[in-house]
């Protein structure tokens, strides 16, 4: 966790266009976000040999979203671990293996499943540094894929941001595209702090350029997708990509939308928010969590608490339904925030 | 049908018959056997019983009618009256008639048994009688008077601080605590035979070991007063100890959280290939949480270095063993694991010692777990906040307390060997209890932890909501002093 003012490593706080690659492309290369995630853990697991992968089907059939595919040949099996089928006790082997010295990254199948895990993480996981008065570290990075999907059904289509956010100890960062998927992984794993990235099962084919050189990003902070005066939309993960496409349609009637990916989910960035809402003086919130206790409510409680003189409407915020995510196609799109919500939502508020 | 009953007398003919085989020969990938065929070689035993009977039906010859296996061979059979040649034995495997992927070493019946509930009888390893001598025929471990006499101390000093805490607790010094009578030397012995690199996962009634490590009694007495000298600056409750340098990892409540843990740490270790492995310690109660089913399993599957010492002293708080797991005991367990487990008289500190180091350097060379059921008797409540006399009589209490004491049968065998005597045990009493009370003393006069220490350690670094909650607080305390604790420094 870096205090404020410390810079980043490599490539700092960046000016993003639409599409997301930076100013300076066009060398780089072209890959897959799973890929990404994959380049990010391959490069920290040379770096460092304590880093290791725990989870099902992770070793040789290379993960079920192929994230760590190929690396059991290169790694072996015992970094490369697959377990039986029980994520409370993997994610609880993970921290204790933290704690004697290892660099665990834990990967659940599926968000979802990783309820399982709940006792190992809010009991063990961002306690155990608390309670043993600093003794015991564990620099954990809990990964998987949640959100909804395209037809997953109720129990694979989980958003845990909502639950795990108020587990103190923990640090949480959603990634949305290649580029701060492999930034954010590689951070996670160098940070000393129990991490959890989301990721998104549906994000996991997004194609982008990313640069060849090292980059690491930082956990704590927001990314400024596309920078406006209008209005600040803040989002992360898979609604980054349906705020882009509100925006084609509100830049064509004439919005300029300010739109900030937060990715850093526990804590908010702050500082990047505040000054987008000093500029804009109107917040909409789009998440893909429930109403009820998402990272929505949290956030527009914050954004409240600090810059409630800077706002000139009250926070709108778009999130799911309260509702068990539904198998059949129609209705699950609509429990899920969709493009002319956003934009519609964005015309209201900038009428005040 | 009389064609029928001649099928079933020919049939173990047929066992050997190369028509039977020879038909079956560009067929034989997966031999079936259907368990529901009635046995019609009852004389055989069931194991030689291994029809490959080829389930198409297109060998039934027109005309017959059906038969009571899918078989084509009884009537084809009858047809032939020359004998055909033998075919050799050789790449008949027995493994090859049951290759299903799920199981590895068995082979198929027809007769139709239950495995039964009731498991192999564990026996108790113990090598002292109650009365402290050597049981005939036991080899006792090599012990020198010096270690010997070092985990005698350990065991009375143990008690002794074990009585002054509680009662400290109960004149109200400090909330908690939770003694370990009865199971001194279980805890104590199975500590003095691990190396100071192995790792400690314990359940919360081990101080015992914490205390063979090294911690001492000044240190025990800092974390039971929750003041700023205790290594986990007052998060947790008393004895929730933990200490990095001692490899005695931090108490975490919830029961066989830790058996994950440990796991996970003889898997690191494994990795670094030391010489160490990861030792965690639950009482019989733990062995129904989840953790405790996979973390066994999954030191099987990983082959783990890890020992499992079970204290199954027969109570989880109020409930005995028989409302806690159906199984004969919690060794007998291990098997379904995959894992080795040894069954031990948890009184008997000499036996305890012996188990845990052969199964230590088990555990280490063949890189594997090994579960340790030390079995003993709770004679103290569950912990201060519990009276366990409603629950248990008092007749076992005492029988158990007075007749069974692990320290006494100790001491006996000490006293046989001419290494001790009744007056250093009461020097060793009234020192404990001197120094006990001095640390007490000590602790209690201590500061309470700052309050910064509310807010560090929660990540790496503060976080700026943390500060943010920090100079709240303590604009709170600054305008109302009153309110707030006066020994929390600020």
């Amino acid at each position: 966790m870096l205090p404020e003012s410390s810079l980043v490593l490599g490539l700092s706080f960046e000016v993003k266009t639409e599409t997301g690659s930076t100013a300076t492309a066009q060398q780089g290369h072209e890959l897959l976000l799973f890929e990404a995630l994959r380049e990010g853990l391959e490069e920290e697991m040379e770096r460092d040999p304590t880093v290791c992968v725990i989870g099902e089907d992770v070793g040789h059939y290379g993960g079920s979203y192929k994230v760590t595919k190929g690396m059991a040949e290169k790694f072996g099996d015992l970094r490369l671990l697959d377990t039986p089928i029980a994520e409370n006790s993997f994610t609880g082997m993970a921290i204790g293996a933290a704690m004697t010295g290892l660099r665990p990254i834990v990967e659940g199948m599926n968000m979802g499943f990783l309820l399982l895990a709940f006792n190992q993480i809010a009991n063990n996981c961002g306690m155990l540094h608390y309670t043993s008065g600093g003794q015991f570290t564990i620099p954990i990075v809990i990964r998987g894929p949640g959100g909804v999907g395209k037809q997953l059904g109720a129990e694979h289509s989980q958003r845990l941001e909502s639950y795990f956010q108020s587990v103190p100890g923990l640090q949480m960062v959603a990634c949305s595209t290649p580029y701060n998927a492999k930034g954010l992984m590689k951070a996670a794993i160098r940070s000393e702090n129990p991490v959890i990235l989301f990721e998104h099962v549906l994000l996991y084919n997004l194609k982008e350029r990313i640069p060849d050189e090292e980059y690491v990003l930082c956990l704590e902070e927001a990314e400024l997708v596309r920078p406006g005066q209008d209005i600040t939309i803040l989002t992360y993960s898979r609604m980054r990509h349906h705020v882009l496409q509100a925006v084609k349609t509100l830049v064509s009637k004439g919005y300029d939308p300010e739109v900030i990916d937060i990715r850093s989910l526990k804590p908010f960035d702050l500082f990047a928010i505040g000054n987008s809402v000093k500029k804009t003086h109107k917040v909409l919130i789009v998440e893909e969590c429930m109403r009820t206790g998402g990272i929505g409510a949290s956030l527009r409680a914050a954004i409240m608490e600090n810059f409630f003189d800077e706002l000139d409407a009250p926070i709108g915020c778009l999130s799911s339904q309260d509702v068990p995510t539904p198998y059949a196609g129609p209705l699950e799109d609509l429990t899920v925030v969709q493009p002319p919500q956003i934009v519609f939502a964005v015309e209201q508020l900038c009428k005040h | 049908m009389a064609l029928i009953r001649r099928a079933g007398r020919s049939l173990s003919m047929l066992k050997r018959s190369s028509l039977f085989h020879g038909k079956q020969k560009k067929q034989r990938q997966q031999p079936i056997v259907s368990p529901s065929l009635p046995n019609l070689t009852p004389h055989l035993p069931s194991s030689l019983i291994r029809l490959q009977i080829n389930t198409t039906y297109s060998a039934i010859p027109r005309g017959i009618s059906s038969c009571s296996f899918r078989s084509s061979y009884i009537p084809n059979r009858l047809l032939t009256s020359e004998a055909q040649p033998k075919l050799p034995d050789e790449g008949i495997d027995d493994t090859q008639f049951l290759d299903f992927p799920g199981v590895k070493n068995t082979a198929f019946t027809c007769d139709l048994k239950f495995v039964s509930e009731k498991s192999e009888e564990v026996p108790c390893y113990r090598v002292l009688s109650e009365l402290g001598e050597p049981v005939d025929g036991a080899k006792l471990p090599q012990m020198a008077d010096a270690l010997a006499l070092r985990i005698y101390e350990n065991m009375i000093t143990l008690q002794v601080m074990d009585y002054l805490f509680y009662e400290a607790q109960r004149q109200g010094r400090f909330s908690f605590y939770m003694t370990c009578s009865g199971e001194e030397a279980a805890i104590v012995a199975s500590a003095a035979a691990l190396s100071n690199e192995d790792v400690i996962f314990a359940q919360y009634r081990e101080q015992g070991a914490l205390m063979w490590r090294g911690f001492d009694l000044q240190e025990f007495a800092h974390q039971c007063y929750s003041n700023s000298a205790d290594y986990g600056k007052g998060r947790q409750m008393p004895i929730h100890y933990g200490s990095k340098k001692h490899n005695f990892v931090t108490i975490s409540s919830p029961i066989a959280t830790q058996l994950s843990h440990a796991v996970g740490a003889a898997y690191s270790l494994k990795m670094d290939r030391k010489d160490a492995c990861a030792v965690t310690y639950f009482g019989d109660g733990a062995t129904s949480e989840g953790d405790f089913h996979a973390a066994m399993n999954f030191a099987a599957v990983m082959e783990a270095p890890v020992l499992f010492i079970c204290r199954n002293n027969g109570w989880a708080i109020s409930t005995p063993i028989t409302d806690q797991y159906r199984s004969d005991g919690v060794a007998t367990k291990s098997r379904a694991y995959g894992m080795r487990s040894i069954c031990v008289d948890g009184n008997d500190a000499l036996a305890v010692y012996s188990a845990v180091k052969s199964a230590r350097s088990m555990a280490i060379s063949e890189s594997r777990p090994i579960l340790i059921e030390v079995l003993t008797y709770r004679v103290s409540h569950h912990s201060t906040s519990d009276d366990s006399t409603k629950y248990r009589s008092g007749e076992e209490l005492s029988h158990w307390k007075v007749m069974r004491d692990p320290v006494v049968r100790f001491r006996r065998w000490l006293e046989g060997n001419g290494w001790w005597n009744r007056q250093k045990d009461t020097e060793l009493q009234s020192h404990s209890r001197k120094k006990i009370i001095a640390a007490m003393m000590n602790a209690e006069s201590m500061k309470k932890p700052p309050l910064s220490d509310l807010f560090t350690d929660v990540y790496d670094s503060i976080p700026t909501n943390l500060k943010e909650q920090e100079s709240y607080v303590r604009e709170a305390v600054a305008k109302n002093p009153n309110l707030y604790p006066s020994d929390v420094p600020l």
